[in-house]
C-alpha cells in the first residue's frame, strides 16, 4: 500500500487513460469535498470518456456538470441524482448513457462484474497503518460507509482519500483491499451531511397522512412483537417512525429491527429497547453516525447485505414493513421517484426498489395534491418501481390497495378507514383540479433505469 | 383605476393577480402547470371578467398551481377593490 501526501503525486501514480471509469460513494451527501477536487485534477489531466460511478449525486457536486460539458465524463451510472447536475442532464443529456440503478443492484452490478470500475476513490473519515477504513470515527465521521463495500472489493484499484490516521477502531473495509491512501487536510464538512428533510414535519397534511398510516398498520395488525420496520428520512417518514416508537411504547412491544438510512428518531428507538437492532448502510445525520460508533446493536452494513437480490442472506428479505415515497403513481400502482412528469431528473430508486419488492407490506405515502399537480396519474412517466411490488397508497384524502392484495382488503373490512379504489382516489383529485391537459414529450432518450437484477426496466428521456 | 390592482402572492397553490386597464385589453397567464392548465386557466379568466362586464381590463396572472376555487377568488377580490375605487 503507497501513501501520498498530495492528489497530483498520486494521479502520477495512477494508470489514467481515455475511457477511465471512476468511481465514488455519496455518504458525506453535500458535504462532499472528495469528489469535486478528484474530478477536476482528472479534467486537468484531460482524461476524456470517462465513466462515472457514483452511488448518488447531490446538488454541491458541481465538478460533474463541468465535467460532462467539456467532455470528460461520457457515462455515468447512478442510483440517485438532483440538483444542478441533474438539470443538466435532462436537458442535455451526456455524451453516453445515463444508467439509474438501485442501491441493492449497484451493489449486485459490482459483484457480478457488470459495474466494471477501473479506480474507487473512497473518501475515508479514518484509515489505520494497515489502511483499514471505517466511517465511524474521524473529523468528518459520518457513520456507515456502507455504499463504498463492493467498489472497495471489486474495483482494479482503490484509493482511500482521508483527513484522519487512527489505529483504535474495528473496520468497516478492510486494509488488505486498499491499494494507495492520499492523505487531504479535509474529506469535506461532515456539518453539511444531514440535508434539510431530515425534520420531523409540521406541516398538517404530511401529519394526517402520518396518521393514516398507524390506523392502517393497526387496523391490518401489522405491528407485533418483533416486527421490522424501515422508513426513509423525509419529513412524513420520519414522522411515521416516531408514531411507531410510541406505538410500541404505549403497547409494551419490541421491534426486531430497523434498516436502510438510520437517522436520530430511529436510534432513539434503540436507546429506549422499543428495537432490539439496527442495520445501517446510511447515517443521515450525526446522531445517527455518533449512535453507530457507540452502541453495540446499532450495526454498520454493506450496501450488498442490506439490499442485493442475489443476497440471499441480505437484510430486507427478513422486512416486514417499508415506508416510502412517490413523485407520481399510476392506476396500476407502478411508482415514479426518478423524474417529474416533464422528464426533469429528480432523485432516483435509491433503495426504494429494493425495499418494496422484498417488503411483506409496501406502503407509499404522499399528499394526493402538490399544488395543483395531481399524485394518480393513468401512466407514471417512468417505471422506478413497479407496481406488483406496491401494496398500499396513503393519501390525505384517501388509501387505496393494490387490488393484488386480496388479504389486505379483507383484512380492513369492518374498519373506518378512507379506502376507495385507486381510480375513485385519481377521480376525487381531479374533482379539484380539473382533468390535466397530457403532452408526451417522449422523443430522445438519454439513458435508462435498470432494476435491481440487471434488466432494463424504463427508458428517460430529454426535457423537451 | 390609478395604477395596476394586485392581489393574492406567490405563495405555492396560490396565484398573483394584476388587474390594470389599457387600450387594448390582454390576458396574460404564467403558471407552473402551463402544459396541464394554460388554457383552462385563461378560459376561466375571461368568464369571470366576463361575468362582471369587465372585459375592457387586462389581468395578468402569476399562478404557482392554485385551485380555481383560488385564482376566482383573487381574482374576484382585485374586481372589488376596482368597484370600490370607481365608485369612491
Amino acid at each position: 500500500m503507497k501513501h501520498f501526501d498530495a492528489l497530483d503525486k498520486l494521479l502520477d501514480a495512477l494508470p489514467l487513460e481515455n475511457g477511465l471509469s471512476i468511481s465514488f460513494h455519496h455518504h458525506l451527501r453535500d458535504g462532499d469535498g472528495v469528489i469535486n477536487p478528484v474530478l477536476r485534477a482528472l479534467k486537468k489531466r484531460d482524461i476524456k470518456d470517462m465513466h462515472l460511478y457514483v452511488s448518488s449525486i447531490f446538488p454541491s457536486y458541481k465538478a460533474i456538470k463541468e465535467l460532462m460539458e467539456s467532455g470528460h465524463i461520457k457515462d455515468i451510472t447512478t442510483n440517485y441524482m438532483n440538483g444542478p447536475v441533474a438539470q443538466a442532464i435532462s436537458q442535455n443529456g451526456l455524451k453516453g448513457t445515463l444508467k439509474m440503478q438501485s442501491h441493492g443492484g449497484r451493489a449486485r452490478a459490482f459483484i457480478e462484474g457488470e459495474n466494471k470500475v477501473d479506480i474507487a476513490f473512497i473518501a475515508a473519515p479514518a484509515v489505520s497503518r494497515q489502511g483499514d477504513i471505517t466511517g465511524a470515527v474521524g473529523k468528518n465521521s459520518f457513520g456507515s460507509i456502507g455504499y463504498a463495500c463492493e467498489d472497495a472489493r471489486h474495483a482494479s484499484l482503490k484509493v482511500a482519500i482521508t483527513d484522519t490516521f487512527r489505529d483504535d477502531f474495528t473496520p468497516q473495509i478492510k486494509g488488505e483491499l486498499v491499494d494507495y491512501v492520499l492523505e487531504v487536510d479535509s474529506i469535506g464538512d461532515v456539518a453539511r451531511m444531514a440535508s434539510g428533510t431530515l425534520k420531523i414535519t409540521k406541516d398538517p397534511l404530511g401529519l394526517k397522512i402520518a396518521r393514516e398510516t398507524m390506523q392502517f398498520l393497526t387496523a391490518i395488525k401489522a405491528i407485533k412483537q418483533d416486527v421490522s420496520f424501515q422508513s426513509g428520512a423525509g419529513g412524513v417518514s420520519l414522522s411515521i417512525t416516531k408514531m411507531f416508537n410510541d406505538y410500541l411504547k404505549r403497547h409494551a412491544l419490541q421491534a426486531s429491527f430497523y434498516s436502510g438510512g438510520i437517522t436520530g428518531v430511529h436510534v432513539d428507538a434503540l436507546e429506549k429497547g422499543l428495537v432490539r437492532d439496527l442495520y445501517d448502510v446510511q447515517c443521515f445525520d450525526r446522531a445517527a453516525a455518533k449512535s453507530l460508533f457507540v452502541n453495540a446493536h446499532h450495526h454498520f452494513m454493506c450496501a450488498s447485505d442490506y439490499a442485493n437480490p442475489n443476497n440471499e442472506k441480505r437484510i430486507i428479505k427478513a422486512l416486514d414493513i417499508v415506508i416510502l415515497g412517490a413523485s407520481e403513481i399510476d392506476l396500476d400502482f407502478n411508482v415514479n421517484v426518478t423524474t417529474d412528469s416533464y422528464n426533469t431528473l429528480i432523485g432516483g430508486s435509491g433503495g426504494h426498489s429494493d425495499t418494496a419488492e422484498d417488503a411483506k407490506l409496501s406502503i407509499i405515502v404522499s399528499p394526493l395534491l402538490r399544488a395543483r399537480t395531481v399524485l394518480i396519474k393513468d401512466r407514471v412517466n417512468t417505471i422506478t418501481t413497479q407496481g406488483r411490488f406496491v401494496d398500499v397508497l396513503i393519501t390525505e384524502r384517501g388509501i387505496a390497495i393494490n387490488p393484488l392484495r386480496t388479504d389486505l382488503i379483507e383484512a380492513i373490512k369492518g374498519s373506518d378507514l378512507n379506502v376507495m379504489s385507486i381510480e375513485e382516489l385519481q377521480k376525487k383529485a381531479y374533482n379539484l383540479t380539473g382533468i390535466p391537459k397530457s403532452k408526451n414529450h417522449k422523443l430522445s432518450a438519454i439513458g435508462i433505469v435498470e432494476n435491481r437484477h440487471g434488466d432494463a426496466q424504463d427508458t428517460l428521456y430529454k426535457k423537451e | 383605476m390609478d395604477k395596476p390592482i394586485m392581489t393574492g402572492s406567490l405563495e405555492s397553490s396560490d396565484c398573483l393577480i394584476t388587474l390594470y386597464e389599457t387600450d387594448t385589453p390582454i390576458i396574460e397567464v404564467d403558471t407552473i402547470v402551463h402544459d396541464a392548465f394554460h388554457d383552462h386557466i385563461l378560459h376561466l379568466i375571461k368568464d369571470v371578467l366576463k361575468h362582471y362586464d369587465l372585459e375592457h381590463l387586462s389581468v395578468r396572472i402569476q399562478d404557482k398551481g392554485a385551485l380555481d376555487y383560488a385564482i376566482k377568488a383573487r381574482l374576484k377580490a382585485a374586481i372589488e377593490i376596482y368597484e370600490d375605487d370607481s365608485n369612491g
